[in-house]
């Protein structure tokens, strides 16, 4: 809590329907956000039980910095992951960080699954179990429709909910934030779904009084000065992350259709260059980021002859456009604007969503899988197919459906095509075929996301790629984001929030951190993640890498296999030693 | 001259939040934006636009009216100034004010009345906002 020496914690029994409060001192060390979020993880999981059992918790924090500094904006969830059976980690702005600081808490932890479906309302005031038996079903827009025009608090609240993907626990599904934003990764949809809830609503108007209002103020107006003024962070605002797309076709990065091309012939077509000019109707915020990087782009579909047409809204990003994009091998901005839509309604994570249908693509051609199957003529480009494809993912309409509604590591089980599965850590790979950095970072990373340690960018700003050096950085910049994540600082604001920006706020707020604390969280948190995912079977031994990877060249040309295994080896012995003097020192 | 804020170009609202953050530290020495006197919302869901609830700077502001206690006294300018000592709670300014701009502290038994300081237009990242300057005469 601000100007408190405790982490304030609301505990959620939903088969009960009963709810406790607990002041935690002992958290305080690990700040907030991923290492809050994953130390209750630890406290709370049930290590040799299904991810989905109702005794599994779901866990949401904040940081100290939440909302009361520019672009301290997330907020990070923690679960037993469905899709790969351990670390679940998914972090997600709007407005939920708002909302859970204002309803008067740090970290929310939900256990248990309601007897009917439900949502829960959290305020400062209250915690409500309310009927969602006629909302079950629904898409994500409707859901949030319904809850709006229910529930009070315009501009205040947090409305989190999933779709039919999560209901039916496909281990991709996402849960939706506040329209624009989500829990994306891992499957936490899922975890909802397994618990009957549908969604969460949260607000407040907890008293916060601010202790030192000359230094805080002085220190925000700094902090917004560096985010608005420099080009720390420009990039967001103007195309925003889609501006990746060019770059990477350029250097033979841009996973294509399936990745058996690394450049795309339409890239010009669905660059963020294109969305901004055909496609782009606003920009909007996480609360308290004065950036704007979430981009809506607007597309028009016509629903009957003599001119009938409907305009819809979605939200696109380069991760999105690679996945839905350039990976299916769409071929214009309106239909992967479409495509997205049509994740978005059913609750899905993109980038899984993308993968799996890439490769159902190929094995289709290849005929480990047939158009019985698919019920759809999958076929990269054809975008009304994929469409198809997407809504029976979320409903599992039959046995293959049922199949990859458990990820891509379940379906190359099944059907075989392990090769051209495009899968780092049991995760399907994210829109960087950069090279080696990139490929063993998202493996090992805690939560096997390209965010925990951006090998990517190590590749894509090396003069020449050096062992001992990618296993330094991966390494490295995934304890400094463990730093960030813990505070809760958007990772897009990573220039700008140095270290010596952060202990800056936080002893303005009262936490009067050293350097070297900061170190020790880093190390603490790090470790501690790794812990879990030992705890819940994780093991790298005998890890294999898809052959795909190494047949379609990088920006540096083809990665050598031998070479790759050679550093996630080097990884592994260095990680583990480090491990040992951490839980030595414990 | 007095000046008055203004709210005229809400269409490039980013819906960040900081200016209710920035009146509700500045004005409130509070986090909670729910102490802000700006109130930035959408008109329906994140896929609507922006609008802002603002104090309009009445000429003749029916909050003073309903006061009985003569703790809102007429602005220059437009609006009202809130006098701590004399208000009661009675929150008859809340249901005077038509636009929906004053509500009430419950922590602190005031209304939230704006002061037109123009904090709010120093951090908008987007000059939805702004300051008028405006003769005393002068009626909106």
């Amino acid at each position: 809590m601000i100007g408190k020496d405790f982490i304030r914690v609301l505990y959620i029994d939903l088969r009960n329907q009963k709810a406790d409060i607990q002041e935690r001192k002992d958290l305080y060390k690990y700040l907030g956000g991923a290492g809050v979020a994953a130390k209750l993880l630890e406290e709370n999981m049930k290590k040799d039980v299904d991810p989905l059992h109702e005794n599994q918790p779901l866990i949401i924090s904040i940081g100290p910095l939440s909302t009361i500094f520019p672009v301290v904006t997330k907020a990070v969830a923690t679960f037993v992951s469905p899709h790969t059976g351990e670390y679940g980690e998914s972090h997600a702005g709007g407005r939920l960080a708002m909302a859970i600081r204002n309803a008067g808490y740090d970290a929310i932890v939900i256990t248990g699954k309601a007897q009917k479906p439900i949502y829960l309302v959290i305020t400062d005031k209250n915690i409500e179990f309310k009927d969602a038996r006629a909302i079950w079903g629904l898409d994500v827009e409707e859901t949030g429709r319904v809850i709006r025009e229910r529930e009070p608090g315009p501009g205040k609240r947090s409305i989190i909910r999933i779709g039919r993907a999560g209901e039916n626990l496909v281990t991709y599904s996402c849960v939706n934030v506040d329209t624009y934003r989500h829990f994306g990764r891992l499957g936490i949809g899922a975890v909802f779904g397994s618990k009957n809830l549908k969604a969460i609503m949260i607000m407040g108007e907890e008293d916060l009084p601010i202790s030192n209002l000359k230094e805080y103020f002085k220190t925000y107006q700094e902090i917004y000065k560096k985010v608005t003024q420099t080009d720390a962070m420009a990039k967001y605002h103007e195309l925003g992350t889609p501006m990746n797309i060019k770059v990477l076709n350029s250097i033979n990065s841009l996973p294509t259709k399936n990745l058996l091309q690394s450049n795309f012939e339409y890239a010009d077509d669905i660059s963020g260059e294109t969305f901004a000019e055909k496609n782009l109707v606003r920009k909007v915020s996480c609360v308290g980021c004065p950036i704007g990087c979430i981009h809506i782009g607007q597309f028009r579909r016509e629903f009957d002859k003599g001119y009938e047409y409907e305009s819809i809204a979605v939200s696109y990003d380069h991760e999105l456009i690679y996945a839905l994009g350039s990976l299916l091998g769409i071929k214009t901005t309106d239909e992967v604007l479409q495509i997205i839509d049509e994740v978005e309604l059913a609750g899905l994570d993109a980038i899984s969503t993308g993968v799996v249908l890439a490769w159902a693509t190929e094995a289709l051609r290849k005929g480990l899988i047939s158009r019985e199957d698919t019920l759809a003529d999958l076929e990269f480009g054809n975008t009304m197919e994929y469409i198809k494809a997407i809504d029976n993912i979320a409903e599992r309409v039959n046995e293959f459906y049922y199949t990859i509604g458990k990820g891509l590591k379940e379906a190359v089980k099944k059907y075989g095509g392990e090769e051209f599965a495009l899968l780092y850590g049991g995760n399907e790979m994210a829109g960087y075929h950069t090279g080696y950095a990139f490929a063993l970072g998202q493996t090992v990373g805690a939560r096997h996301s390209h965010l925990d340690n951006a090998g990517y960018s190590y590749d894509q700003s090396a003069k020449e790629l050096k062992d001992e050096e990618i296993i330094d950085y991966v390494i490295n910049e995934e304890k400094e984001r463990a730093v960030l994540t813990s505070l809760c600082i958007c990772l897009f604001a990573r220039k700008v929030y140095d270290r010596a920006t952060i202990l800056k706020a936080l002893n303005v707020v009262g936490i009067n951190w050293t350097n070297d604390d900061l170190t020790r969280l880093a190390n603490d948190v790090f470790f501690t993640k790794l812990k879990i995912k030992k705890e819940l079977g994780y093991s790298l031994e005998n890890y294999k890498f898809p052959k795909r990877i190494f047949e379609t060249p990088t920006m540096w040309g083809k990665m050598d296999e031998e070479r790759l295994n050679r550093l996630l080896k080097m990884y592994i012995e260095r990680v583990e030693k480090e491990y040992e003097d951490w839980s030595r020192g414990k | 001259m007095p000046k008055v804020l203004r709210a005229d170009n809400m269409n490039k609202c980013l819906g960040c939040f900081t200016c209710m953050l920035t009146c509700a530290a500045v004005n409130h020495n509070n986090h909670n934006l729910a102490k802000s006197s700006i109130k930035v919302k959408t008109r329906g869901g994140l896929q609507s636009k922006f609008a802002a609830t603002i104090c309009v700077a009445c000429k003749e502001p029916a909050c003073a009216e309903a006061c009985p206690t003569n703790a809102l006294v007429k602005r220059p300018g437009g609006g009202v100034k809130l006098i701590e000592e004399k208000c009661i709670a009675c929150e008859k300014c809340v249901s005077a004010c038509i636009v929906g701009s004053i509500h009430m502290d419950y922590d602190r038994k005031i209304p939230i009345v704006c002061k037109h300081c123009g904090a709010c237009v120093r951090m908008c990242p987007h000059n939805c906002l702004s300051m008028e300057e405006v003769s005393e005469q002068d009626d909106r």
